[in-house]
Order: C-alpha cells, then structure tokens, then sequence
C-alpha cells in the first residue's frame, strides 16, 4: 500500500468491484483471483462474457488462465522486467496517453524513459521466460484498450522488491491513462475481510487513523486533543521489525490481537523462539492458535457473527456486520476486551455503543465523517465520504490525485534475494487454495473443507518429479535454509520446471518454515514469501 | 424505450427488456420456476405463459422482449389451466414430502401448490426414483425433487465458468448430474444451492438443523477474502446453519465456498471460552477481572522497567474497524508507543 | 461388339440389406469370366445407384442396352450368370424375373424433382451427376444471378421447408440475408429422426450432389461462408456418400475458395449427431454443433437472427435444398406448375404400413391420398379395408379413410388435424388399433424427448401411462377427457415442436376414433385385435379338429384337451401371445 501511496497520494483499489464488468481488457498480474477473490473473479468471468479481454500473468497456470485470451508465464520474481518491458514496446509503438500524462502526471523524463529504454522485448523474455510476441501483444492489448483495469496481489507484494513492482504498475497505469476513470484503474486485491479497514484505522506504526503520520506535530496535537492523553511522535516498528526488535531485546511485551504469526510470518521457526523468550505476551483469538499456545495470556474473542461493527472490504467499502449469536461461554467481542484492558490501565474508553466509536473514527478521520451505522443500514458506503449527503466514491482520482500529479518512478529489476542455487535448486513460491484460508484457523476446523483439502502438499512439474523419480502423492522433504517440512508431492503442470508451490494454510508443514524472514521489502518491510530456494528430496522416513 | 401494456397498464422499459422483467418492474406477479434475472433466459418451466395480442400461442415471458406497442395478457383462462397443468405435472413425479423436507416454507414448488391450491392431482403415476448418494461432503443432491429448471447448470456455466453438471438422459429420465454421475467434485462454491427453487440442492451441514419458520436471518457481510461479500447468517438456538446471500447485494448473491459453507467454526467446540493464565507452565482458566488485571500489571511493570517502546501490539485484518480503532488507541494512548501493527503484509 | 452395355445396380441402404453389394461382385465377376472387363471396357459399365424408391424390390437391376433399359427385380447373385447369358449375350430378356405391371403403376403417377436423379447417377461419381446436368445451376447462379436474384426466384417458386413446418425457403434465406453480420451460416438439416422415414437419407446416398450444389447457392444467396451437414451418425453410407462428394466437390473447385472464379468462398463441414430426435429442431440441432447438449430454446431470437455461435443461420432440409438447382435451372415457374397454389411442387414419402406397395415416393402436391395408397401403393395388403392414414411422424395425425379423397398439401393435412411433416405416411387397416398407435408414438415422443420443459418431460409421460392404461385394460372412466385436456396443455406449453406436436396422434385418433377409446375402456375390449390384455383367445369347439397343433405351440400350456376331441384354453395361463391362433388350420380359435 505504501507503494501506491507514494506514487498518488493513496493506497487503496482505484475502482470497484463491480465496474470489473464493464472493463474491456482485465489484466491480472500476481493474483490468483478464482481461488482467492473467487467473486471478483466472477465479474472477470462476466466481463470475458460480455466481451472483455482478460491477460493473466502467473508462473503458475492458475484457474483463471482458463479464461483468459493471454498467459503471461513469468519466473517467479520477474514482474519488473515483464512491466518495463510492455513498457518499452508501449513507448516505442507510441501507445500512450500523451494528454494524460502531460496533464496529470510527473517523472515522465529522460531518465525513466532511457531506463525503459534497455528492458526491449528480447530482454523481457530472456529474465521472464515469457516469449516476445506475447509481451508485446499484451502491450498493445493493454494500451490499445478504453477501460483497461489491473489487479493485483501479493504475488506482487511479497517479494523484496515488491514496492518496486508496484511502482512498475502504477507507471503502466499511468503511462497509458487508464486512471481516474470509470472501469480504469489500479486494482490491489486485499485478501483479508478487513486488512483495508485495519489499515485505514491506523493499525501501521506510522499512521493514525486515515493515513495521517504519526511525525508531523499537527496530526499529534489533533489525535492528543481528542484523546485527551500526550502521544508520541516516534513512528513505531513494523511487525516483522517487532520480531527483530525482540530478538534483539528491545521488544519484552507483545498484545497480539486475531493474528497468527507463527504461521503466517515467515521463517516460522525463528518466529516461535523469539516469541517465546518474551517477557510477556498476550494473545486474544476465538481459538487456541499455534502463537496463542506461546502466550503468558489467552483472552477468548468472540467472531464476526457475535458482535457489531463495520468491515471494509478491498474497494473501500464500510459495510456492517451484525451480531447474529451469543459467544460461547466468557468470550467477548474485542472491543469490550480493549475497552475493559484500558479502564484496569487506568484509561476510561467511554462509548454506550460501538456505532459511537465510529462517530470518533470520523471526527479523526474526514473521509468517513459522512457515514454512520443509520446510512449503513441501507448498504455499504465507499470512502471517501466526506459529509453525510455525499454518495461515497467508487472510483478514485476523478478529479486529480491527493498528491496533485501521478508520479512516474524509474524501476529497474532485481532479482529476488535467493536465488535457486546448486544446494537448493527450485524457486519455491507460496500462496493460498480456494478451500483452506490463511493459516487454517477457521477453515480446518470446518469438516467438510477439511474432506476436499485435508493435507498440504507441494506441487511440482512432471518433468521435475520425472527426473527425480517423485509419483503423485508421495511424501517429500522440502528444505530451505531455515528449516525442512515433509509433505505430499502433488505432480501437476501448474507451476513450470524449476518452479514448486506450496500452500500456506497447513501447521503440519507450514511453508513459512522455509521462507526468508529477513528478505524484506526496504520501503514496505513485506517480506519475500513468493521467492525462495528449496531442495527436494525423496522422503526416506 | 419502449412502451407497452400488461394487463392494461401501460409500462415504458428500455430496449432489450423481457416482458417479464417489465411486468415485474410494473408490480404484476407472473409464476416462474426457471427465471433467474442473473442468468441467460431459458424458457423451460413455461409457467411464465402470457398471451401477446396478435400472437397465434401463448409465449414464454422471460424469454420474450418487450417491444413496443406489445399488448400482453399475463392471465386467461387458458393460461391459468396450463400453468395449473404444469404444477400438477410437476407434483406427480415429486416426493411431496415437504413435512421433512428442508426446503419447506422456502420452496418455489410448494408455494405454487398452495397457490393452485393443488390438493388433488388429475396425474399421477410414475415417479423418478434414485436411490444413489452423491458422497460430496457439501451438497446433498436429491434429484427426486429436481424439477430440471436447469438454474444450477447455467449458473454453474455462465456465472462460476466451472460447468461441473448437466442434464444427462432424455425424456422423463433427464436428470442434471455430473459427468457420467461420478460424485460431485468441483469448486463446491453452491450457487447451485442457492438458484434451487426446491430441495433438490441443499446444503449438508445445514440438514436438520432447523426449519425455515424457526430461522432468525441476519444480515452481515463475509470473515472471509476482501471481497466483503453480503451475507445472510441462518441462525437457530443460538448456532449458524447456513449462509445465504441476496442476489440484489453487491456480490449479486453469489458466493464462495469459504463463504457459504465454511462457517461451521463459529460453533465449533475448539473455540475459547474462558481466560486463559499461564502459571507453571499449564493454562489455567482464569475470570476476566484476573486475566485483565493480570494483563495490566504486567504491562505497567514492562512500561516502566523498559519504557513504552518495549511493547509492541499486532492487531487483526479480521477485527471490525471500530476494534482496530480502539486497538491502536489503546497501544497510542494507553501503552504511548506507535508500536501498532497488522498483517497487510502477509 | 459395338454395343453399349450399362449396368445399374441398387446400392441404397435398402438395396446393400438385400445383397446389392454380391450382386454387383457377381455381375463383376461374371462378365469377366466372360471375357468383358466391365472396368476396362468403354462399352460396358455397372454402376451403383441409389434407392429408387422400390426397396421392397431389392435387389433391382437395370440392364441397359443401346439406351434400351430393362429391370430386374429381387435379384440375387446366383441369378446373375444367366442374366449375363441369356440377357447381355445372348440379348434374350429373362422374362420370368423383369419387374411387371405393378412396378410401372407405383411409377406412373409419381413426379419425380428431387429424386428425379437417384437411381440414375452413381452417387460416388461426381462426372454421372455433371453428365445430367449437374453444377448447372451454380454455374448459372454465379453467371447470371444476384443473391437477390436468387432468393427472388425461390420465393417465387414457391418451395416451402420440406423439414415439417413448410416455411417458405425464400422467405426464410430473405430474413438471413438482411440480418446484418459478417459471419453467416448455412446448415443441412440431415437429422431425420421420425420412425419408419428415410427420405433425406435416400437423397443424400443416391444423390448427394444435389444437395450440396442447394447448399452452395443457399449460401450464395444468403452471404454465408460456411455451411455444415448435420447428419445422424446412423447413416454411416449417407455420411461416407457425402464426404466423398464433398470431397470431389472440392477438387472440382465447387466447393473452397473462390469458387468457379465468382470470388465466392464456400465450404462444408460435417457434423454428426449420435440420434436424437430433438435435434431436427433448429436450435437443439445448432446446441448440438455447438457441442452443447442437444436442446432447443426459445424462439425468438430465430436462427436466422441469432443462430450457430450468435451468427445469422439458415437451416434447410435436405429435401429442400436438393429441390433448388432443380429450380435454378428450369426457372420458378416450372416448379410452381407442380401443387396446389399454396404448396408448391412435389414431396417425397416414405410409404409403408399395410400397402402392397412400400417404399419411397415423390409425389406432386395435391395429389389425393386414395392415388397415392391406391394407384402407388396398390392398395391394402391382403385386401383388407383401409382404416386410416398417418402422416407426418410422430408429429403427425391420423387421417381416417373417410377422407381419402383429401388433397396432399400443407393446409389440407393441418385442416385434418395432421401435418404434411418430414414425409412419413403409414397406412392402416382394420387390423391396427387407434389407442395403440397413439401409445406408439407417443413412446417414441417420450423417449425423445430432450426433457427441457415440464409440458413435454412429463406431460408426454403422463399421456403415454394414460394410453398404456387404456391398452392394458385399466383405462378409467374420464380418461378421454383427461387425455385431450392434457393434450391440450401439452400442445400449448412445450417449449419446441417436438411438444407442441407430440399430442397431435393422440387428438386425431380421439377425434376420428373415439369409439376405440371406449370400448377399450368401458368395454374392456380392443376392436382390432392388438392389445393383448383385452384379447381373449377361445376355441371354437364346432370347428376344433382336437389336431393338438394348438397345444403344441402353446408356450405356457394353456391349452388342454383329448386328441380327436374339442380343446379348450385356460384363460389363467394363457398370455395371450397368439401362436395358437397363428397355428390353427381350421379356424377354430376366436380372437375378441
């Protein structure tokens, strides 16, 4: 998000879900979008109907390349180079939107274009693996269309280099002027209920509530005044950085709320020791999770059926969420937990209602000073949403961007920190399926999930299980740096030769055992979960 | 736009609009079994009959386009006697066992029997019997009570693009089913349960858990993805038995597999009930005043040893925003350190 | 020599069934023996030929020489030797096996358009169908005519779908022509499923070029660039007929890009369809090219708006189109001076049931049904009274005999309940039971049916349990009534044609029949004799020889008695299967 941010001004998906069908050329660049956004996909789906052009680049062919018109299939990793290289053909063929980007953009200067300049087709094709012809043919596709949307996830976040990728899409985006419009945008797809709404509530280090930072006086005097307490100015620590901190001493206590790191953090090894050696940790979930089971405190929440509140979903939409049952036995929602922990702390949180609590998010927060639970009683409302007669915004930068001009940013493409090696010969990427979700949590504990997708298993391409004598569903050691899981090899064509997938959701064989926790992305600190090196090796046990 | 007259009301619609859809948009009610505005017109449950001044037949009302000028009769008697037909048709080669069926007092079928106040049928005879479970663990397929609307193979086509099923057989036989009648096996996402209009498709987990009269429904939205799709919570005696969606919200109805069958871990015995302290090693159940009290002295103490930057705060993508909200002032006002954070980056 | 000698064999489906294939080996060989290499020498040629009609006939053979034909019919290949001697040789007819009189009359008052040519031409040669004026009228078309022209020249001929519902071809490539699009189709209708006919089958094996030169100027008058046969896998010889065809077509540059150098491109594909009734209905036919289940939906829009893949689509029967180079031709007007002033030209029947004669005919339109049993068919077999007549298939009504004199068209046929259809005409005596037929077709219909709509999947049901009841002997009081109420419904609500029509031999039987409907149901009685749960089997004692032949035959023992004495059946035992009856030489067994 901080990508996004940075290039106009604000991170969220420019458009909403549902101008998806009335794009004419979707292109999806690191999502899975059948299994993980499967209704998104939908409207992709109805948009193909209806005559739309759909381009899908994966290293793996996901559900989706099904539908699609064009399969883009890059190596892990080499998102940049496929982007600079549409680019350069995008440039060369004069195919984009002068007016736009004389009038709405900066940065389109002699630098970012010499850059482009060495990414030629030949050259995507040598890094990405993906053909010449079919890069530029998704050039043309791209900037030859009226309303082209991209979409995007964490196959394009989650490498060292991920801030970078996103500047490359927004460069696209902006190059060929398919922003600020109707059906025509930058579409990051967020994979949890309300990662957006966590985010816009200020849950970053840097930021309170609407992306205000923490550093400038101004926000801290606003923020102190209605809270009525003295606050710090010093941006905090992001959570990969909270583990760090910890293992160097400098963290003694962790509060973690709904979060199951020791799964889904990379590294998941380090990550329980230093768990572990806090001083104290508490831990406030609806089940006993892998970190909760680490904690000095268990605090039992109650889940989104048992309480009130608003979600915001991906295309920054408040909707409300309903208690529909009592949870069981002493579990409470959240909010009364935190409210009760302030006032043993000494500090009173006084709201009769929750509704009253997102009055205060709008008195800090002006983009959704317009919106109340009685507006919402009759349907979700997209920020901004200034005042109570305003529609709310389904698509961003009509009218210009926060930041006043689009910004181009010169990328140049890095290959991911670890490089398959002779020790460790296969790129591993993870991700999600369509039946478990993240670390399992809720969904292995839902039998009939657990019947279609009962066990993880790691897939990896017939010639690859060929030459090394691998039959579908047998066991397999797979072995990164960090540490060593064994679990069922699944021989499939998904992922190409040198390339294996493993899903993220199992604790029995967690993939984040074998990722990198220290490769992080230098602005965004997300860390490279989609590339690292692996060895494979026939189970002997 | 054009203009036309149902049952002596004029109705203007754009171009491309069905006569059902107009008469719908008018308020006039015309039965229909096989209609679903989401899908492609299909034209088999012919209970949508209308007579069109200066046709020769009465034509299906979904499937025709409203044009202009168009006089429509949506009721004759000869009308009423052919959809009475159908119902009846229908009827006699059903189970009629709606005194346990699940679908009662939420079924289509039934609805139109008690309309036509069908007590007697002129028909009956022969009746499809299948005796074969589909072994899949989320849709128990009762084909008995299939009326071969034929919604869940369009919608499985033409909205989820997976085409798992079709009608197979001809005549009397025909039967939607998978290929070569092996058990299901898709992307279990259910819409076909949801476009049901009998209880041919219902969802497993929800089996006997509660009839529809006795249902509370809440409206919420999905703990799932970030799609923030539109849910429908069933509840009974305090359990979740199933999740619906409406078709006029913004995922227009549809769902996931997540979505709509994975929410049995609300009620699931795992979840935690009580406070949980660690002493000796080994959790012990503790009440609320000493967990929290616990808590805050262990805090304070840290705060003051270390400083407030020394505790760090991890908050949830899956906690409502007002939650985040007071998380984060928690950690900003209360423990005064910027030490907040989610997992957008995972 | 010096003499001209052909050989014309009858390598039909039916004419293959009968042997056609030894027979043609057995002239081959013989001849050879003879010293005359039929396949060497230019004087002397056997050709296969397809069905002219007569199959009952079979195998048929035309000795041609010096242009003077003679025909022989059921020939079998050890009747081959002498035919060389005495008849090619030795130029003596062999008298006792030449067709007769009766073969002539099933030909007199036939017209023969569309199958003016099987029979003539060898349908694996495309030289035999260019040598009768084949290819002529696409060459006239692309000479001299403008799509327009053309489709001016159909509409004015007056030709009319052959398919079943005789919508009138001009009219209907007019509509496809204007619908804009710039890809469009032509397909051929081959999908014929009524029981008992094989009319488009017959064409397409004896003369499948003529169907493939209408398509081509179909496709020329309505702007398509291609066009599909869709053909029941059923008929492997008609579907390797007319890939041969289509392939000689193509290398004779009739077919492919730029044709006969008018800058038009045309091809054909064919597609086959695994049997299914429905999908002789234009949007099951164009689901099931598609490769979607074979299921018609609403129209409209009409194929020739929205049709194969969303393109403007004409679809013509075979008959159909096989009648336009015929009318490209000799102009509109000849064809117009053949039927009556609404249906234009001839229609081919497949005549069968209880007429001496069986086997497929064409006809002029309006010809009456009494020439057409009487004078083609030669009456009922056995001299028997005729009862009724079916036409149109499964889709069809019955026609009782009172009506004979009825014109053959597609307003009188609809005036009587029935249909001209694809051109399946079943004759009746007294010998069949109404009910009985109505539950055979209906059978038929049901099994057919695609199960789309509730009207047909279990309405046709419901009808068919009714009429088995009525047979069975359970038919309750009502029944008639519920059976047309029904009907009715079922006529009103299907979806396609196929339902729309299925009620059809049911409503014309009760309308023309209903007595039979009662005694079956309040007397417990079938008047013809057929349905066996009413029949009782009773042996007359004043003729019974006590021969024992009854009691032999009996294969449930139901018959007891002395030798020399009386007999009599227990009616427990008896199934009623009528072997005794069959086998009683003195007339002592009562059937009622």
């Amino acid at each position: 998000m901080a990508g996004l941010a940075t290039v106009f001004g604000s991170g969220a998906m420019t458009n909403s879900i549902q101008e998806i069908e009335d794009n004419d050329l979707i292109f999806v660049i690191g999502s899975n979008t059948k299994e993980n956004h499967p209704i998104v996909a939908l409207r992709m789906i109805k948009a193909v109907r209806r005559g739309a052009r759909l381009i899908v680049a994966d290293p793996r062919k996901v559900p989706l390349v099904r539908f699609a018109h064009l399969w883009l299939q890059q190596k892990p990793g080499t998102d940049v180079a496929l982007l600079n290289s549409m680019m350069h053909v995008i440039v060369k063929e004069e195919l984009y939107d002068r007016e736009f980007i004389v009038e709405r953009t900066e940065g389109f200067n002699r630098e970012f274009l010499d850059n482009l300049e060495e990414y030629t087709p030949e050259v995507g094709e040598k890094i990405t693996g993906v053909s010449k012809d079919k890069i530029i043919e998704a050039a043309r596709l791209y900037a030859t269309a009226e309303r082209a949307g991209i979409y995007y996830t964490m196959g394009i976040t989650q490498h060292s280099h991920g801030s970078d990728n996103v500047f490359s899409i927004a460069n696209l985006a902006l190059m060929c002027g398919n922003l600020g419009k109707e059906s025509s945008g930058v579409n990051p797809l967020r994979g949890q209920n309300n990662v957006q709404g966590s985010t816009d509530m200020g849950c970053i280090p840097d930021s309170y509530p609407g992306y205000q930072k923490v550093n400038l006086p101004a926000v801290k005097e606003k923020f102190e005044h209605l809270w009525g307490v003295k606050l710090s100015e010093k941006p905090g620590l992001t959570a990969p950085e909270m583990i760090f901190e910890a293992e160097a001493g400098n963290v003694r206590a962790m509060y973690i709320m709904g979060e199951n790191p020791v799964l889904s953090d990379p590294d998941v090894n380090h990550t329980v020791k230093i768990l572990k050696e806090l001083d104290f940790l508490v831990v406030q979930d609806i089940f006993m999770t892998e970190t909760a089971e680490l904690a000095h405190v268990v605090l039992p929440a109650a889940s989104f059926a048992e309480k009130d509140g608003t979600f915001t979903n991906t295309e920054r939409r408040v909707q409300r969420i309903r208690k529909a049952i009592d949870p069981p036995g002493r579990a409470r929602d959240d909010a009364w937990i935190i409210m009760e922990l302030s006032k043993t702390m000494g500090y009173e949180m006084k709201y009769s209602h929750i509704s009253e609590v997102f009055n205060e998010i709008g008195m800090a927060w002006p983009a959704v000073a317009g919106i109340s639970y009685s507006r919402l009683e009759r349907g979700g409302i997209q920020w901004p949403c200034p005042t109570s007669d305003h529609p709310g915004t389904p698509y961003l930068f009509k009218g210009g961007f926060p930041r006043g001009r689009g910004r181009f940013t010169t990328v140049r493409f890095r290959p991911s920190m670890e490089p398959p090696d002779e020790e460790y010969p296969f790129v591993l990427t993870t991700g999600r399926q369509l039946f478990q979700y993240h670390t399992g949590t809720m969904t292995r504990r839902v039998d009939p999930i657990n019947k279609v997708a009962p066990e993880p298993y790691v897939e990896i391409h017939p010639d690859d299980a060929l030459r090394m004598d691998i039959q579908d569903g047998e066991m397999v050691r797979v072995s990164s740096r960090r540490g060593s899981i064994r679990l069922k090899a699944m021989v499939v064509k998904r992922p190409e030769p040198g390339v294996v997938f493993i899903p993220f959701h199992f604790k029995e064989a967690a993939a984040n055992v074998l990722t990198d926790g220290h490769a992080l992305d230098p602005l965004c600190k997300i860390p490279e979960l989609k590339v690292c090196a692996v060895r494979i090796e026939k189970d002997r046990a | 736009m054009n203009t036309l007259m149902i049952d002596g009301k004029y109705i203007e619609v754009p171009e491309g609009t069905t006569i059902l859809e107009a008469a719908r948009r008018a308020g006039i009610y015309i039965p229909t079994l096989c209609d679903d505005p989401r899908l492609e017109p299909y034209g088999a449950c012919r209970l949508c009959l209308v007579q069109v001044k200066g046709m020769p037949r009465p034509v299906t009302s979904c499937t025709t386009p409203a044009t202009d000028g168009m006089e429509v009769q949506t009721s004759n008697e000869q009308i009423e006697r052919i959809r009475k037909t159908i119902v009846e048709l229908l009827l006699s080669d059903h189970p009629n066992d709606c005194m346990v069926c699940e679908k009662a007092g939420d079924c289509t079928l039934q609805e139109l029997a008690y309309f036509y106040n069908l007590r007697e049928n002129r028909f009956w005879g022969e009746r499809r019997q299948y005796t074969r479970k589909d072994a899949n663990p989320f849709i128990e397929r009762d084909m008995e009570k299939c009326v071969l609307c034929g919604k869940c193979v369009r919608v499985c086509e033409e909205v989820q693009g997976v085409a798992a099923i079709d009608i197979a057989y001809r005549g009397f036989q025909a039967k939607v089913c998978p290929p070569f009648e092996r058990d299901l096996d898709c992307e279990f996402c259910g819409q076909c349960v949801s476009v049901c209009p009998t209880g041919a498709l219902i969802g497993k987990q929800s089996l006997g858990k509660g009839r529809q009269k006795d249902i509370k429904r809440v409206d919420t939205v999905c703990p799932y993805c970030g799609c923030g799709c539109n849910i429908t919570l069933h509840v009974s005696r305090n359990e979740v038995i199933r999740v619906t969606s409406e078709p006029d919200t913004l995922n227009e109805g549809w769902l996931c597999v997540k979505g709509r069958f994975g929410f049995r871990f609300v009620n699931s015995p795992d979840r935690l009930k009580t406070p949980l302290i660690r002493r000796n090693g080994r959790f012990e159940e503790a009440t609320w005043t000493e967990a929290l009290g616990y808590i805050a002295s262990n805090l304070k103490r840290i705060k003051k040893q270390y400083g407030a930057d020394a505790i760090a705060g991890l908050s949830s993508a899956r906690c409502t925003n007002e939650e985040n909200y007071l998380f984060q002032k928690f950690m900003r006002a209360v423990i005064g350190t910027n030490n907040v954070d989610h997992c957008a980056r995972y | 020599m010096g003499r001209e000698v052909e050989i014309k064999i009858c390598m039909g489906t039916g004419g293959l069934a009968a042997g056609g294939r030894a027979v043609m080996n057995a002239f081959a060989e013989g001849l050879k023996a003879e010293g005359i290499d039929a396949k060497v020498s230019e004087n002397c040629s056997i050709h296969q030929v397809g069905c002219r009609g007569f199959c009952a006939r079979d195998v048929l053979v035309d000795v041609i020489i010096d242009g003077k034909r003679t025909t022989y019919q059921y020939i079998k290949p050890e009747m081959v030797e002498q035919i060389i001697k005495n008849h090619i040789i030795g130029g003596e007819v062999v008298q006792d096996w030449t067709v007769k009189e009766d073969y002539q009359a099933f030909h007199d008052k036939q017209v023969k358009v569309v199958l003016a040519d099987c029979g003539e031409v060898d349908p694996e040669d495309i030289d035999s169908y260019i040598s009768r004026r084949g290819y002529e009228a696409l060459q006239k078309v692309f000479r001299e005519m403008t799509p327009e022209k053309v489709i001016n020249t159909i509409e004015a001929s007056g030709l009319r779908g052959r398919g079943g519902a005789g919508f009138p071809t001009g009219v209907k490539w007019d509509f496809a022509r204007r619908n804009p699009g710039d890809v469009k189709y032509i397909i051929c209708n081959a999908d014929e499923g009524d029981p008992g006919a094989f009319m488009d089958r017959s064409v397409i094996e004896g003369n499948p070029h003529s169907v493939i030169e209408g398509m081509i100027i179909g496709a020329y008058a309505i702007g398509a660039h291609h066009g599909y046969v869709y053909i029941r896998a059923e008929y492997p010889l008609a579907v390797e007929r007319l890939k041969i065809a289509l392939e000689q077509a193509r290398q004779r540059g009739f077919l492919g890009r730029d044709i006969l150098g008018s800058g038009f491109d045309f091809d054909i594909k064919i597609k086959l369809g695994a049997g299914a009734f429905v999908c002789g209905e234009e949007t099951a036919l164009i689901a099931s090219i598609e490769g979607k289940r074979g299921m018609p939906r609403p129209k409209p829009p009409f194929p020739a708006q929205k049709g194969l893949w969303g393109k403007p689509t004409v679809i013509n029967n075979v008959e159909t189109l096989a009648n336009v180079p015929a009318i490209i031709r000799n102009g509109a007007l000849w064809f117009a001076k053949f039927g009556t002033e609404k249906s234009k030209g001839t229609k081919v029947f497949a005549l069968t049931g209880k007429v001496n004669n069986t086997g497929l005919i064409e006809v002029p339109m309006g010809i009456s049904l009494r020439e057409i049993i009487y004078d083609i068919g030669g009456g009922i077999e056995g001299g028997r009274k005729l009862k009724a007549v079916q036409t149109g298939g499964p889709s069809g009504g019955c026609i009782p005999a009172e009506y004979i004199d009825i014109s053959v068209d597609y307003e009188s046929l609809a005036r009587m309940g029935s249909i001209v259809g694809s051109g399946g005409m079943v004759v009746m005596d007294e010998t069949d039971c109404m009910v009985n037929i109505a539950k055979y077709f209906l059978e038929f219909t049901q099994a057919e049916s695609c199960g789309k709509c509730v009207p047909c999947r279990i309405g046709t049901k419901r009808l068919l349990e009714i009429l088995s009841r009525i047979t069975d002997g359970r038919g309750r009081p009502g029944d008639i009534d519920l059976l047309v109420t029904l009907s009715e419904d079922v006529k009103a609500g299907s979806l396609c044609g196929l339902g729309q029509t299925a009620p059809n031999p049911v409503l014309s039987t009760i309308k023309y029949f209903r007595d039979e409907y009662e005694a079956h149901i309040h007397e417990k009685r079938c008047p013809a004799g057929v349905c066996k749960n009413l029949l009782t089997y009773t042996i007359i004692e004043e003729f019974c020889k006590g021969c024992t032949m009854c009691a032999r035959v009996c294969p449930a023992g139901a018959i007891v008695g002395e030798k020399k004495q009386p007999h009599h059946i227990v009616q427990e035992i008896c199934i009623k299967c009528g072997a005794c009856f069959e086998t009683c030489k003195f007339k002592a067994i009562k059937k009622g």
